[in-house]
């Protein structure tokens, strides 16, 4: 199964892209190891995980129809 | 609370707006709100909240106008280029809406003046451009339990929220700690004068500030409690997320003023190597602030012998096995000259990460012990 990642700010500067499609994912914790194993710059990058545009702070069960979204803070004014 | 005298014509066409009405005009009046920072998001939530009707709008700032920042910073002109915001943006919003009290404040929002100023405000909306200042409002919000306004921008994209907001006692509301615990480290996250900006975009988002401040105080709507919406300026593509409390963002904010006061902002934002030295006086404050493990990481025999401050002897040999014993949050160590206590910083900074603050003395001992003398001659 393939899960939709986007990304956003300048998390996009370590990923290269907006959007990503990971597969073989089942939860977030996964999902996280598996980014930092791709891009190791994400490993030390804040930003907030949404399941389905849904912040979530613990590990959550995922499948194909969710959609992961990575925010990191924006600091500029 | 005496009602303020309408200027109908002014405000006519808000009025209009059955949702808004005359009892929507008459609590802009009466709102109280500062604006923290008058540059890219500042101004336009300056003009629209002046233009409004907010009846007393507080600006702070301490920069002033430059070149680079009139692509963005609309409120300001060529004449303007060397002046204070604050005072610029204070006659500008005067001369549109005379109605209303205008109150500048020509310095920057720290620890120090923050629970001071904020107190007389009902709502805070932040337009800074740095995490430093940023986490310090958030935190000084939630101590005030003021209702915070959230904005920021990083190149095409930005981001507005409403924190602390109390309005519904059912759900408690969000602050920017539930969001991002911890501040990021300096270079992590770049802001407008290293990463640069669409101008146009902090107009955008600024003005969406300003907008759920209106909501937010005539009570109409649906404001972003719990929320947080980002628009993306390049494919206008806006995403919204539903934001929840985080169990251990309520420790990490200071407990009290005092804890608040004593909280070294600009040091949590900044990455560590740059920031372990301290000088003297540094050291001297940390020693009367009295709340540090004061650490000679020298020898045990070696001289000089520090009989003036009270202090643990862990040699740095024994660093790794002892660090786990230093209890405390904060951490000075020095040795003979600063070389020895820096490697130390380095190698309990790698312990404990953003968990303690680790500051070595430069120049060790010696240069310490002369500078006093050198005091004392005086």
């Amino acid at each position: 199964m393939q899960v939709n990642i986007i990304i956003f700010g300048q998390l996009t500067d370590i990923t290269g892209t907006g959007h990503l499609m990971l597969t073989g994912v089942t939860d977030t914790n996964t999902l996280v190891a598996e980014l930092n194993r791709q891009y190791p710059g994400l490993a030390d990058a804040r930003y907030m995980l949404a399941v389905d545009k849904k912040v979530v702070t613990e590990n959550v069960v995922i499948n194909e129809h969710n959609t992961i979204a990575l925010m990191p803070p924006f600091s500029g004014g | 609370m005496d009602s303020k005298n309408i200027s109908y014509d002014r405000y006519n066409r808000q009025i209009l707006l059955k949702q808004f009405g005359e009892a929507g005009q008459q609590k802009l009046l009466q709102a109280k709100v500062l604006v923290v920072g008058a540059g890219g998001l500042g101004c336009p939530v300056l003009q629209y909240l002046a233009a409004a009707g907010v009846g007393t709008i507080g600006i702070i700032d301490d920069d002033i106008v430059a070149l680079s920042n009139l692509h963005r910073q609309v409120l300001y002109t060529v004449h303007d280029i060397g002046l204070p915001k604050t005072e610029r943006a204070a006659l500008i919003l005067r001369q549109l809406n005379p109605e209303i009290t205008v109150i500048a404040y020509n310095e920057r929002l720290t620890r120090h003046n923050a629970l001071d100023i904020i107190p007389a405000f009902d709502i805070i909306v932040d337009g800074t451009d740095n995490f430093s200042t940023r986490y310090m409002i958030n935190d000084a919000c939630v101590l005030l339990n003021k209702p915070l306004v959230y904005g920021a921008v990083s190149q095409f994209e930005g981001q507005v929220a409403i924190f602390n907001a109390n309005r519904q006692s059912i759900e408690p509301s969000v602050n920017y700690r539930d969001l991002f615990p911890q501040p990021p480290g300096e270079g992590e996250i770049h802001n407008c004068e290293e990463a640069g900006v669409l101008g146009v975009l902090p107009g955008i988002i600024g003005t969406m500030q300003a907008n759920e401040t209106i909501k937010l105080i005539t009570g109409i709507g649906q404001p972003l409690i719990n929320r947080m919406l980002t628009y993306n300026a390049l494919n206008n593509q806006t995403y919204e997320l539903f934001l929840s409390v985080r169990k251990e963002a309520a420790s990490l904010i200071p407990a009290n003023a005092e804890a608040f006061k004593a909280t070294d902002y600009e040091w949590l934002c900044s990455s560590p190597p740059a920031t372990f030295e301290i000088n003297t006086e540094t050291f001297d404050q940390i020693l009367v602030d009295g709340n540090a493990a004061v650490i000679d990481v020298r020898e045990i025999e070696e001289f000089p012998i520090v009989t003036e401050f009270s202090h643990l002897q862990i040699p740095l040999s024994q660093i790794g096995e002892k660090a786990r014993t230093i209890a405390t949050d904060t951490v000075v160590i020095f040795c003979q000259s600063g070389k020895r206590s820096l490697q130390a910083a380095q190698y309990l900074s790698g312990v404990f990460g953003d968990s303690k603050k680790i500051y070595c003395l430069k120049g060790g001992v010696l240069q310490w012990k002369a500078m006093h003398q050198q005091k004392e001659s005086i």
